[in-house]
């Protein structure tokens, strides 16, 4: 039944996320990311990782490709020409070497180990005070100077990206 | 087995009900909006089709039905009819995590009387209201017309601007809850309800609940003395009924999700916990009707302006307030 | 129970079709959109990695990644509004002088 479900998600994920490499309208690309954010947070669920989905969706869905949306309708963007004059030969390039990659991490899926340290957050311990309380526990101990960086790094951004867009200060 | 069936029974058999008490309730506040408007500037509103009006919304609504559906001609076609579906089934499914009462006792057998319970439950509302978004810019964006196009882009700004101190706005509530689960919540309002401990943000809630619909004095996503109607400019028959019914599923639902938040869900002396809830909410959605009738629009400089550099200050402000507090008691 | 491994070979493939978009389009946002889908990618065998191990440090770790992303994304758009702006193109191979 999980198998089932995973597997359904997966296919939309991964057609999803081919159109919007291929889609040429840059606005049908931008909706197909926004399925493809919505199909990872469908697989985020099947993790038992609620909150995370949640955020996926409040943050990627709803808040960032909003602004990529806004960004393309203002730029008013036609679409856009495939091939360039300058580089004939760059999609092959791009595949090819998309695809080492591809093989590279596939080689190492499938023959690594994977190691690591088991940790302590069983799914029964996490499901027992809520996936959000869990996670709120860790940010605020173990992880709370990362968080704390973080806050700066957003304010960092608001105030680049101010000064980048406005046209006298 | 039986019970896998018995279950999935009852929740389909929620799911119609409230499925069709929401239409019911947005068909009758259509009418009570244009009554309640027409007694407040002294006229008297419709109230010819049927006794004091009653059947007008079904006239309303057959009319919608049998007029000509115009498509614009050079409109991006699919998205133009994709955008009233997503406004409309985001505005919908908020209702799925509303408990509009207690749990009652049918043959034996225990139901609650919600759709579901989710433990992310306000995070899950969030993101589908964030998702609404989506249906007026595609609408505003595939319609071609400049005057649409304005409309999507103002609902786009106007949205992200305001849900933000929307969400900070509730965060009191959280902390006192401690959990985020709708549920859980009304649960926590059993001795004193929440507008009583955070007055300051159910205030808040309400003027961001006020622009996240786009009413009154926030609805310059389709001012119409600006820009035509803004994202529905080139919409007609039932594609434009689909936007007119998803704005008043959001007022019905953000008027909802006030009463479960600040004004104790269903908890209520005497009456039945349901009949408590829908009062409520109608109480909310009179409320609504009464500042349309009321204010006039802001301009679009001062609602960014009020937006950023007052709602959001005010919000964290409260955020810390009631930090402080529940650390010292 | 699904394998860890499915849920890395699918994150392994978003990756490598975000590789794909970042080299072969021209618009600057479409390959903004790549890298989204690139973060993506890891995002999810972060959280995969993390319920196999028994530990939420990954999802932390993706909450991380989604802050860092929305200032990325606050910034690099600002930049491509800049970029038509003064350039009025958006396609990365007409903007080489590296000055306006």
């Amino acid at each position: 039944m999980t198998l089932f479900f995973f597997l359904l998600i997966a296919i939309v994920t991964v057609i999803s996320a081919i159109l919007v490499i291929v889609l040429r309208n840059p606005i049908h690309s931008a909706l197909s990311l926004v399925l493809t954010f919505f199909s990872i947070a469908g697989l985020y669920i099947l993790l038992n990782a609620q909150f995370i989905a949640a955020i996926q969706v409040i943050v990627y869905a709803g808040a960032i490709m909003v602004l990529f949306l806004f960004v393309i309708m203002l730029l008013n963007l036609e679409k856009e020409k495939r091939v360039s004059e300058k580089h004939p030969l760059q999609k092959a390039f791009g595949v090819s070497i998309a695809l080492f990659l591809l093989g590279g991490i596939g080689s190492i899926v499938a023959t690594g180990v994977l190691y690591g340290n088991m940790g302590t957050e069983t799914a029964a311990k996490v499901s027992a005070v809520g996936n959000t309380k869990a996670i709120a526990g860790l940010l605020f101990t173990d992880w709370v100077l990362p968080f704390e960086i973080t806050s700066i790094l957003l304010i960092a951004a608001i105030v680049g990206a101010i000064v980048l867009t406005k046209k006298e200060l | 087995m039986l019970e896998v069936v018995i279950t999935i029974g009852i929740m389909l058999v929620k799911m119609v009900i409230v499925l069709s008490v929401v239409m019911l309730m947005v068909a009758y506040v259509t009418l009570m909006e244009r009554r309640v408007l027409g007694r407040m500037q002294v006229r008297h509103g419709p109230n010819r089709v049927g006794w004091q009006g009653l059947l007008q919304p079904i006239a309303d609504g057959t009319k919608l039905f049998f007029k000509e559906e115009l498509t614009v001609d050079k409109a991006n076609k699919g998205l133009y009819h994709l955008a009233p579906v997503i406004y409309m089934g985001c505005a919908l499914a908020i209702y799925a995590v509303i408990p509009f009462g207690n749990e009652i006792e049918v043959l034996g057998r225990v139901i609650p009387l919600h759709i579901a319970d989710i433990n992310i439950g306000i995070l899950y509302v969030f993101a589908l209201s964030s998702l609404g978004v989506y249906g007026l810019v595609l609408a505003g964006w595939s319609s071609n017309n400049k005057y649409s196009m304005l409309g999507g882009l103002r609902a786009a700004a106007q949205m992200i601007s305001y849900e933000l101190p929307l969400g900070l706005s509730i965060i009191g509530v959280l902390m006192l809850t401690g959990s985020l689960s709708m549920v859980d919540i009304v649960n926590a309002q059993e001795h004193v309800w929440f507008v009583f401990l955070q007055p300051f943000g159910f205030l808040l809630y309400l003027i961001c609940a006020f622009a996240e619909v786009g009413r009154t004095p926030f609805d310059l996503v389709e001012c119409d003395n600006e820009i035509v109607a803004g994202y529905q400019t080139e919409y007609s028959s039932m594609k434009f009924a689909i936007f007119y019914l998803g704005e008043y599923m959001h007022i019905i639902a953000v008027s909802a999700i006030a009463v479960t938040l600040f004004w104790g869900g269903w908890r209520g002396p005497f009456l039945p916990p349901v009949v408590w809830f829908i009062g409520k909410v109608l109480a909310f959605v009179f409320f609504f009707i009464w500042v349309r009738a009321t204010y006039p629009r802001f301009r679009y400089d001062q609602l960014m302006r009020f937006g950023w550099k007052v709602l959001l200050p005010l919000t964290l402000l409260n955020i810390v307030v009631t930090a402080l507090v529940t650390l010292i008691i | 129970m699904i394998p860890l491994s499915y849920y890395l070979v699918l994150s392994a493939i978003l990756f490598t079709i975000g590789v794909v978009g970042v080299l072969v389009r021209r618009n600057a946002i479409m390959i903004f959109m790549a890298i989204e889908l690139m973060l993506n990618a890891v995002n999810l065998s972060f959280v995969a990695i993390g319920k196999h191990l028994d530990s939420l440090d990954g999802q932390v770790f993706v909450f991380f990644v989604m802050a860092v992303a929305a200032a990325e994304v606050a910034v690099g758009l600002a930049i491509i509004v800049n970029l038509s702006r003064n350039k009025e193109t958006i396609n990365v191979d007409e903007i080489n002088i590296m000055k306006w």
